[in-house]
């Protein structure tokens, strides 16, 4: 099985287990709840709504965690990719890949419909779309990761684990949309590449310990 | 390292252990609040309310110090399989989230006359509220993933990974300079008057030693639960 048969499998399954659209549905539906809780103020909704999307991106990434490595450890699939000489980083570095695809473009897609939702401007909504581009690698990693670490136990600490860990890319992805915001973007850029980087070997390094 | 591997070697060294730690740093806690509580002076600006600071930082010494300790066995585990490793990051994680608590409630208070507000969304208090949270993440799957005397290694994966918060609130006094006020104690030397600096070292070994007598009380729980658990199953066999 090559590289790219493994993430067309997943995004397959993504496709119709219902993985691609369930969070981003879950998404949009956090942003229309905001509204109800604050009240319709447009003015108060432009100031703070995009902080609210990023808020609404994080619980997104919590939703797919369940299904990410699970049903694979469960089934067989990983012991089988094992016994084919796989190695687990391999495997982790392309299941993010595949997790990303399937998250991070429809999530972005999506934010423009929230963008719209709260009437963000031009510039504040480009800043949005591009910190949350160069986020989502990121929190698909982080997702795979946990994912990983909590497929024997089950998804119950998942939410406690990942969130502590996406804080960094929360405060600056949403500080680059404030007012004094200059180095938030290369910050947030910074930990990203260093949360997708490391992921690969912490989940392979969880798919191994699976196996004992 | 690997002398203390057999839990019958690391038990005659860690039954007296507890109880000095436990009794010593008992004394010197006691000791220093009493000094700290009435024979120190009362700070010029902050007057009594100074007070809090021989609570407040032993504790957030130790919350922080929980997770290095966690970190540490956890890399000791994966990389040497050391098999008491995994049994002192747990141990050493119940006792580390209650001083993360400790730290953050002593804060509170003391920020309440201080600052005028109970919290404050300052760059150290809230990475102290995430490692309070990583605490109860790690609790929690330890707890989920427990099937007993194992010690899994995704827990230590967990406790390495979750490491990148601790240089995060150290240097957070620094990357954001807000409310929270810069160290005053570095390695080249302290910006505290020594009236308070002699009751606050006294608290922070005191505090430091009953630490380290909860974590090894709980090794020797957990070691004995093993214990319990295989003579049942040998029983269960015979």
């Amino acid at each position: 099985m090559s590289a790219l048969r493994l993430i067309a499998r997943d995004l397959r399954l993504a496709w119709t287990g219902g993985g691609l659209w369930l969070p981003i549905l879950f998404f949009l539906a956090v942003a229309i709840l905001y509204p109800f809780a604050v009240g319709p103020d447009a003015k108060l909704l432009r100031a703070t709504g995009g902080a609210m999307l990023w808020i609404a991106a994080l619980l997104a990434a919590l939703l797919p965690i369940e299904r990410l490595i699970r049903p694979d450890w469960e089934s067989g699939f990983l012991d089988q990719l094992a016994v084919r000489g796989w190695a687990d980083e391999a495997v982790a570095a392309l299941k993010i890949a595949a997790h990303w695809l399937s998250f991070g473009p429809p999530l972005l897609l999506a934010t423009l419909v929230g963008a719209a939702l709260f009437d963000l401007d031009g510039d504040m909504a480009g800043t949005l779309l591009g910190g949350l581009a160069i986020a989502t690698p990121a929190l698909a990693a982080l997702s795979v990761t946990i994912a990983a670490l909590t497929a024997r136990a089950g998804g119950g600490a998942a939410g406690l684990m990942l969130l502590p860990l996406a804080i960094p890319v929360l405060i600056f992805g949403a500080g680059s949309l404030g007012p004094n915001s200059v180095g938030a973007m290369p910050l947030l850029a910074a930990v990203s590449l260093g949360l997708t980087v490391l992921a690969p070997f912490a989940a392979g390094a969880a798919m191994r310990a699976l196996r004992d | 390292m690997h002398r203390f591997a057999n839990p019958t070697r690391f038990l005659k060294l860690a039954r007296p252990l507890t109880w000095i730690c436990f009794w010593s740093g008992l004394a010197l806690v006691l000791g220093a609040c009493i000094w700290g509580l009435a024979a120190a002076p009362a700070d010029r600006l902050m007057g009594d309310t100074v007070r809090i600071l021989y609570i407040h930082v032993p504790t957030a010494w130790l919350g922080m110090g929980g997770w290095v300790a966690i970190a540490l066995a956890s890399i000791v585990q994966l990389v040497w399989r050391h098999p008491l490793a995994g049994i002192a990051a747990r141990a050493a994680a119940m006792p580390g989230a209650v001083f993360a608590g400790l730290c953050l409630l002593s804060g509170s208070i003391w920020g309440r006359p201080t600052w005028g507000a109970w919290w404050v969304w300052d760059g150290r208090l809230t990475s102290m509220l995430i490692l309070f949270f990583l605490y109860i993440g790690y609790i929690a799957l330890v707890n989920a993933s427990s099937e007993r005397g194992q010690t899994s290694r995704t827990a230590a994966i967990f406790g390495i990974v979750g490491a990148v918060n601790i240089p995060i609130i150290n240097r957070s006094v620094v990357w954001w300079e807000t409310v929270h006020q810069p160290p005053s104690i570095t390695l080249s030397g302290s910006s505290i008057d020594s009236a308070f600096l002699w009751p606050l070292l006294a608290s922070v070994i005191g505090f430091s030693l009953l630490f380290g007598a909860i974590v090894l009380m709980r090794m020797r729980a957990a070691l004995a639960d093993i214990r319990v658990e295989a003579r049942l199953q040998r029983l269960a066999a015979a």
